[in-house]
């Protein structure tokens, strides 16, 4: 899933400034999950927003709303008179919601309330923890199901560095090393010779050095195109 | 104006008793009855300020005797939850606080509301309170 946080309240404030009429979205999904823009938190922010408004001696229309997703067009489509009639749109979605809205809305004024920090897993309830970077190019295959690119502080693809000890990471002793974990299970499971070999230079294009990425499948598009 | 949201097992019932019994404690606290502090939300903690509440009790059951075995240690976590969100806001965080007794304490039920009231009356009225 994507994990998030909420912005500290100040941020949220400043970001709202003067604006008379708040609506908040949430979205019902990851954030929902990661309890950091579901319709508990956009009810809470409400609150505290009004609340803090009214202490400051001026009223603010403050509204919420959830979508199932908001990072996809329908959901934010039935929204729409709420939006019209808000001087801005408080988003609590990841930066894709922020952005799909701000897209489908080229009037509206949105705003993050969250910050996005990356996808991952909840370790137990209350900790999630970073499991894949989106390289365009899966390895997991390689490492025994852990990611390097995610969980190995450098990235390196041919671990572990001089900085590994006792199976920590040398840039936090609470960041386990990936590469230890990498080693530990594929010896356990007699498959040490997959990284025996020196694995050559990931290809970055599939990464963000490619630019802003897009997936196409003509199987799946509904406008007929040459090619399918 | 105090709330009180009280467990059904045990704060409510020793409401209910220190009634029975006559002890006397302030009048200004207003009753809402959970089936278990467990219920609590956040949000109704900060519909209640928004709405004018001074200050909010949650009156769970004793440590270790919850009906539903963690509920009373989910409110406390609420609640703490709950005093730094007012804080952020600029309220005093011990307008809201978490008490433990049994059904059977009347006594605790009238020092506890006797409790917080004095605590209220000391930071003074909710400036979300309505105004007159
Ligand atoms: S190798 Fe790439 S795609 Fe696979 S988990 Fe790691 S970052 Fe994600
Ligand atoms: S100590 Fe391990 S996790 Fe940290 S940078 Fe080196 S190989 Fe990567």
């Amino acid at each position: 899933m994507i994990v998030a946080e909420q912005k500290p309240l100040k941020e949220i404030q400043s970001l709202v400034g003067e604006a008379q009429t708040v609506l908040i979205v949430g979205c019902g999904t990851c954030v929902t999950v990661c309890f950091a823009g579901g319709e508990k938190e956009a009810g809470i922010l409400g609150s505290l927003l009004r609340m803090s408004a009214r202490m400051e001696g001026h009223e603010k229309s403050i509204g919420e709303v959830t979508v199932q997703r908001q990072c996809e067009w329908e959901y934010l489509d039935a929204i729409g008179d709420r939006i019209a009639e808000a001087d801005i749109v408080l988003s609590l979605g990841c930066g894709v919601g922020v952005q799909a809205l701000a897209e489908r809305y080229p009037d509206a004024i949105v705003i993050p309330g969250l910050d996005t920090k990356f996808m991952g897993l909840p370790l137990e309830q209350g900790v999630w923890a970073e499991r894949c970077a989106a390289c365009g190019q899966c390895i997991l295959g390689l490492t025994g199901g852990i990611c390097p690119i995610a969980r190995c502080s450098k990235q390196l693809l041919n671990g572990p560095c001089g900085g590994s000890s006792k199976g920590k990471c040398e840039v936090n002793p609470e960041i386990e090393c990936a590469w230890q974990l990498i080693y530990d299970k594929l010896n356990a499971q007699g498959r040490l010779d997959l990284i025996m070999e020196i694995t050559p230079p990931k290809d970055w294009r599939t990464g963000r050095d490619g630019g802003p990425r897009k997936i196409v499948r003509q199987d799946l598009r509904l406008v007929v195109t040459e090619e399918a | 104006m105090i709330i009180a949201f009280c467990c059904h097992y045990c704060a409510y019932a020793a409401a209910d008793l220190a009634g029975s019994l006559r002890i006397q404690y302030p009048p200004g606290v207003s009753v809402v009855k959970l089936p278990c502090t467990g219920k609590l939300d956040v949000q109704l903690v900060l519909d209640a300020f928004e709405h004018g509440a001074d200050g909010v009790m949650v009156a769970g059951c004793m440590e270790g005797d919850c009906h539903y075995q963690q509920g009373n240690f989910n409110a406390r976590r609420r609640v703490n939850y709950a005093k730094t969100l007012l804080q952020r806001i600029g309220l005093e965080p011990d307008r809201i606080r978490m008490f433990n007794m049994s059904s059977a304490m009347g006594k605790k039920w009238a020092d506890a509301v006797t409790e917080m009231d004095e605590t209220v009356r000391g930071l003074g009225p909710s400036p979300l309170g309505r105004r007159a």
